[in-house]
């Protein structure tokens, strides 16, 4: 049943410098914020740049910031987050903004790669199968961490990436110890220097708001806790 | 912050939980507990006790807060490189040298 009933949506427009400008959108049953932003799109203004892929909460492109709280758009219903008729959508923070919604992710991704986020193989296909119980403990660790989707609502909601722009971050430093607890890994102690550098794991205050904000309800946190340790007793230890 | 200056301010953070404890039971006893000037000089000058309590003390807050202030500095005030290592370093060296030079005046005799 179609609602009646339309909301004020101030839409972010152009680069650093732009503004907001403000759009009357229908609502309508389970209307989610990326229905809103699509629906200016095609009915209002098809210049409107913004990202999105999947629609089911999969690839973490959809990322905005709304009501000044970034969010998966996607799986956001706009009737959670209207006030008072209204409701205010922009790109992430954190990243420059390359035009209107879409924020350029480019030093989000370079970090996962000097967080070392990737998987070093250190055996062949001549080699067994590595067998990993599912109960092992860094398997266990690893699961908890495993199911972000890179939308780097994290990363736009963290007080010390907006101070210091060389920290890597929660999301990639979530990456990283997926794969410090990946016991087929073969590329341990570059990871670990790289994490234990200026700007790598310890520059985190554990705010939470990685954690607060994750909509996959993550908590980058507990694995920036652990990445911590964990290099903490490499370095005792004389490893780094 | 990596791990080196990480581990030194959570060390040094550790260690000052009983020295500021220790300070503050210092405090309340000399000051209610009637002592003089004198009285506590007597005490002191000369004590490797006291001397070794408080310069331990000494030592860690300004290798603590000088890591603190590299901290806000860079953070708050976007300082970055040589001049960050340099305030770091003029900070700690600065609360060190008032500090051992406080703990001169009542341990020499």
């Amino acid at each position: 049943m179609a609602m009646a009933m339309a909301i004020e949506v101030s839409i972010w427009r152009g680069r650093a410098n732009g503004r907001y400008q403000t759009f009357t959108v229908p609502l309508d049953q389970s209307q989610t914020v990326l229905d809103v932003v699509t629906w200016v799109q095609r009915k209002l203004d098809p210049t409107l740049a913004y990202r999105f892929a999947c629609r089911v909460g999969m690839c973490g492109s959809c990322a905005m910031t709304v009501n000044g709280r970034p969010r998966w758009t996607c799986r956001t219903h706009i009737s959670k987050v209207v006030e008072a008729g209204r409701v205010e959508i922009g790109p992430l923070a954190n990243m420059p903004i390359i035009k209107d919604l879409v924020c350029d992710m480019a030093e989000f991704f370079a970090k996962w790669q000097r967080a070392k986020g990737a998987f070093a193989p250190g055996k062949s296909r001549h080699d067994p199968i590595e067998r990993i119980s599912p109960a092992a403990a860094e398997r266990v660790a690893a699961d908890a961490a495993i199911e972000c989707i890179n939308c780097a609502v994290c990363y736009a909601a963290c007080d010390t990436v907006r101070w210091n722009e060389n920290y890597l971050g929660p999301a990639a430093l979530n990456r990283a110890w997926t794969l410090v607890n990946d016991v087929r890994d073969a590329g341990q102690r570059e990871r670990l220097a790289a994490l234990a550098a200026d700007g790598g794991c310890h520059a985190c205050h554990s705010h939470h708001s990685c954690q607060e904000h994750c909509p996959k309800a993550l908590s980058p946190v507990r694995s920036i806790a652990g990445l911590k340790r964990r290099s903490l007793e490499a370095y005792v230890r004389g490893e780094l | 912050m990596n791990v080196r200056l990480y581990l030194l301010q959570r060390a040094t953070a550790a260690i000052m939980v009983p020295l500021v404890l220790g300070h503050l039971a210092v405090i309340y006893y000399a000051t209610r507990g009637g002592l003089t000037a004198a009285d506590i000089l007597a005490r002191t000058r000369g004590s490797i006790g006291w001397g070794a309590f408080y310069g331990l003390f000494v030592l860690a807050a300004a290798i603590h807060g000088a890591i603190g202030v590299r901290t806000i500095a860079s953070e708050w005030a976007g300082l970055r490189g040589g001049k960050l290592d340099l305030l770091m370093w003029s900070f700690g060296l600065t609360l060190a040298a008032l500090g051992l030079r406080a703990m001169a005046a009542v341990l020499l005799p």
